[in-house]
């Protein structure tokens, strides 16, 4: 059990939930990969203040950070994929994808 | 807990959070691919219990928990395969992730070894949690206070996402029209 595991762990979970962020047609399972990505923050956070700076409380506020994050992400998302299928009766990527460049 | 018992905890929650990720994105359905990033969540508060970050393991524990649940009902909302009924695949471009995905962990991992980590000879505190809260009331005060101004304009937010039909839709921009413009008559009012 070092810094060196965790942040493994870290870049493991990151991954994963990026795969999923790319690769997921539903808009809600996109949200799904990100709060993966988000989870890999809280790990690697809690990591950095045990292992590198135990003395200071920075690490700690990051992982408070990370976990208001996610709870704003979830909610703005479900707002935005229900106002999206009100709108418009959609709640995949593809169908919505009026801003491609 | 002695050393050897927590390296085998961390190995075994680090895999289990690995994998139940994997799990989330490999399911058919979507309520048992929330249920799933509920324990890849569950394993990885596990791994901060283990840091002695007893409360911030627990909040994520608690938080975790509601916010699954909540997100189930969602989930069944807006499942894509509901009751198996519908099979699909709900991937696209699933060879272009996997490489950037893949390509990410490598780099990553590389990182992970090859910088030189600074370590801490610091004692460690009693409580976590007491300097914790210190900091959110007295150094880090500005990080709650946005907190919570980011929280405010998440409730404001989400209300107008998903009002269907708000004053505005009724009464023109300007809030001038005389008779509110309803598909449906009747109401207070008329």
């Amino acid at each position: 059990m070092s810094l060196q595991d965790y942040l493994l762990l870290a870049a493991a979970l990151f991954s994963v939930g990026l795969f999923g962020a790319l690769s997921q047609q539903s808009i809600v399972m996109i949200m799904m990969g990100l709060e993966l990505m988000i989870n890999a923050v809280l790990v690697g956070s809690a990591a950095f203040w045990y292992f590198a700076a135990p003395d200071r409380p920075d690490g700690q506020v990051v992982v408070v950070l990370a976990v208001t994050a996610m709870a704003i992400e979830m909610a703005v998302g479900f707002a935005v994929t229900t106002a999206v299928f009100r709108a418009r009766d959609v709640d995949m990527t593809d169908m919505a994808a009026d801003l491609r460049g | 807990m002695c050393p050897v018992w927590r390296e085998i905890v961390f190995w075994l929650c680090a895999a289990g959070a690995v994998a139940s990720g994997i799990v989330v994105f490999r399911v058919d359905s979507m309520a048992r691919a929330t249920f799933a990033l509920l324990a890849s969540f569950l394993f990885g508060a596990g791994t901060i219990l283990l840091v002695e970050l007893t409360y911030l393991g627990i909040l994520v524990v608690l938080m975790m928990i509601m916010e699954m649940v909540i997100m189930v009902v969602f989930m069944v909302m807006y499942m894509m395969n509901p009751a198996g009924l519908m099979p699909m695949s709900m991937l696209h471009n699933q060879k272009g992730s996997l490489a950037i995905a893949g390509g990410t962990f490598a780099v990553l991992a590389a990182g992970v070894y090859l910088v030189d980590w600074p370590t801490s000879r610091a004692p460690r505190p009693e409580q976590p949690v007491y300097s914790l809260g210190e900091a959110l009331m007295g150094s880090k005060m500005l990080v709650m206070i946005v907190l919570g101004l980011a929280l405010f304009a998440t409730i404001v937010a989400t209300v107008v996402l998903a009002t269907h039909r708000g004053r505005y839709d009724r009464y023109g921009d300007r809030l001038d029209r005389d008779r509110p413009d309803d598909p449906v008559r009747g109401g207070v009012g008329r």
